[in-house]
């Protein structure tokens, strides 16, 4: 088994620096894994990047990050479908040291902590389990952070730090159960594989509330469209939190500790918490601002056939899609402004894929006069929440939502 | 009648539910073993970027310090701090200033 896993890992080296050494005759500067530039509209820049295909199975993606990986969805991928597919899922990671190679025989989930029994769980125990699935949107807290101003350092995302899968696994409650969650527990706390490359570093963990935990929805998800997950995507396990924040959403899940008391980790009480206030909103250097874990997603839309600066011809009609979600409520309707945001007409919705799912809407707009103007998508979901006018600001870079503008002319 | 129906075409749906599942999702699961690529960029020459090389590029490539946005001087000090006293990057008090400075000069105000 281990001389095996040697051979297919020193062939796949072999491969690899074959490949460079062809790429290597062509062009001498460029990686050879690094193949396109992209610039993403980032005010102030810089917004070049890479586009690689140089990622273990994952096809063209952003490089926004090599170590740990950072990697962003072309935005014309959402043109395609509401699922995002597998190879195109973006991917970010907290620490570096994430193991490269998962055996499946010898993988174990422990659930420990505030519990009746311990338990170490194979993979075989995990999928013999009743079979849940759901589409949820996956999407980074600092999704777009690229976009704030003033600018905030971190991952500089554009709009493509997210993704919708059709999940499927087992529901985190039924593993609870299985170990028996005792009375007075709070919390239960989730971790990965991944390590921090320092000692001292705070491992990444998170805690949902332990009836959020219990509400049947939150899962252990052992594949993503069908097919097991890409490992840079979590292969083997990953929790899947509907509506709520990719950071809850951990990746090669290898632990779960229930706990009798809040927890206070770094990576719950410091780092990913926003103004507890309406958008997350605040100003820059703001004094005295409450701050509380970042938790549930907020609704967005996005045109995705037609990009800033298109010339569209007059007087005839053109169609105009994009993607849609409602955070934690569904889409209840998305509406379309061709006059930055004077007027709105709504649009017809697609397919509904469940309350967690990216949803496709499409209109048509007949300009008649020449000129420019500003296409506008707003998307109000199932709660009554509308996207804002204004653009929140907070000092991460987290939950902007804001109502997407794309500036057209018409000739 | 019509209670009698509804549970009948719930199963069903849900019978039709479950086989598209089982025909697409895998029932077991394959080992996995790949390889990450190493980064090619790198950093500007200046004051201080050996120290940058050695203190920030353990934990991240230079990439990530690449792509930042121009940030001032106080910024970047609180930065290098948070990387130095919350993710515990090994970097030495004394090596704070020149490493703060190199990446004023490279990312910082013109």
């Amino acid at each position: 088994m281990q001389n095996q896993a040697f051979i297919s890992k020193a062939l796949t080296r072999r491969r690899l620096l074959g490949q460079a050494g062809i790429a290597g005759l062509t062009a001498l500067a460029a990686p050879a894994w690094a193949q396109t530039m992209v610039t993403l509209p980032l005010p102030g820049g810089p917004g070049e990047r890479s586009v690689t295909t140089g990622f273990p199975q994952k096809g063209a993606m952003i490089l926004q990050r090599t170590r740990p990986p950072l990697l962003e969805t072309p935005f014309e991928v959402f043109d395609k479908g509401v699922f995002t597919p597998n190879d195109r899922f973006f991917v970010r990671w907290h620490w570096s040291v994430i193991p490269t190679s998962i055996d499946v025989d010898s993988f174990r989930l422990n659930v420990h902590g505030h519990v009746n029994q311990t338990l170490s769980l194979t993979l075989k125990d995990i999928l013999a389990l009743p079979r849940v699935e759901l589409a949820a949107v996956n999407q980074c807290s600092g999704n777009s952070r690229g976009f704030f101003q003033p600018r905030v350092p971190g991952g500089e995302w554009g709009n493509g730090a997210m993704g919708n899968a059709r999940w499927t696994g087992v529901r985190l409650k039924d593993v609870l159960d299985r170990a028996g969650v005792k009375p007075g527990a709070v919390q239960v706390r989730l971790k990965g594989l991944d390590t921090p490359p320092v000692p001292d570093g705070p491992d990444f963990m998170k805690s949902l509330a332990v009836d959020h935990a219990r509400d049947g929805e939150v899962m252990i998800a052992y594949a993503m469209n069908g097919e097991q997950l890409p490992l840079l995507n979590g292969f083997p396990l990953r929790i899947i939190v509907p509506g709520w924040y990719a950071t809850y959403w951990v990746k090669m899940l290898s632990d779960i500790e229930v706990l009798d008391s809040p927890d206070t980790n770094f990576w719950m009480k410091t780092a990913y918490t926003i103004p507890d206030t309406p958008h997350a909103d605040m100003k820059p250097g703001q004094a005295d601002v409450k701050m509380i874990p970042i938790n549930r997603l907020n609704p967005r839309s996005f045109i995705t056939n037609i990009t800033s600066g298109t010339t569209i011809p007059a007087g005839k009609p053109a169609p105009v899609h994009g993607i849609a979600f409602g955070g934690d409520s569904g889409v209840k309707r998305v509406d379309f402004s061709a006059d930055g945001g004077k007027t709105w007409h709504a649009t017809h919705l697609g397919k509904d894929e469940g309350k967690y799912s990216l949803r496709r809407w499409e209109t048509r707009f007949t300009p008649t006069a020449k000129g420019n103007y500003t296409l506008m998508v707003r998307c109000t979901n199932n709660s009554g929440e509308a996207q804002p006018a204004q653009a929140n600001w907070n000092p991460a870079g987290f939950m902007r939502n804001i109502i997407e503008s794309t500036p057209v002319s018409v000739a | 009648m019509k209670r009698k129906i509804l549970p009948l075409a719930l199963l069903a749906g849900a019978a039709l539910v479950s086989l598209a599942v089982q025909a697409k999702v895998p029932t077991s699961l394959k080992s996995v073993d790949v390889t990450l690529p190493e980064s090619t960029r790198a950093l500007p020459d200046g004051p201080g970027v050996d120290l940058v090389h050695d203190n920030c590029l353990a934990c991240h490539s230079a990439g990530m310090i690449l792509a930042q946005p121009t940030m001032p001087k106080a910024a970047w000090e609180a930065e290098v701090n948070k990387m130095r006293n919350v993710f515990k990057a090994p970097i030495d008090a004394k090596n704070v200033p020149a490493i703060v400075d190199y990446l004023t000069a490279v990312k910082g105000p013109k």
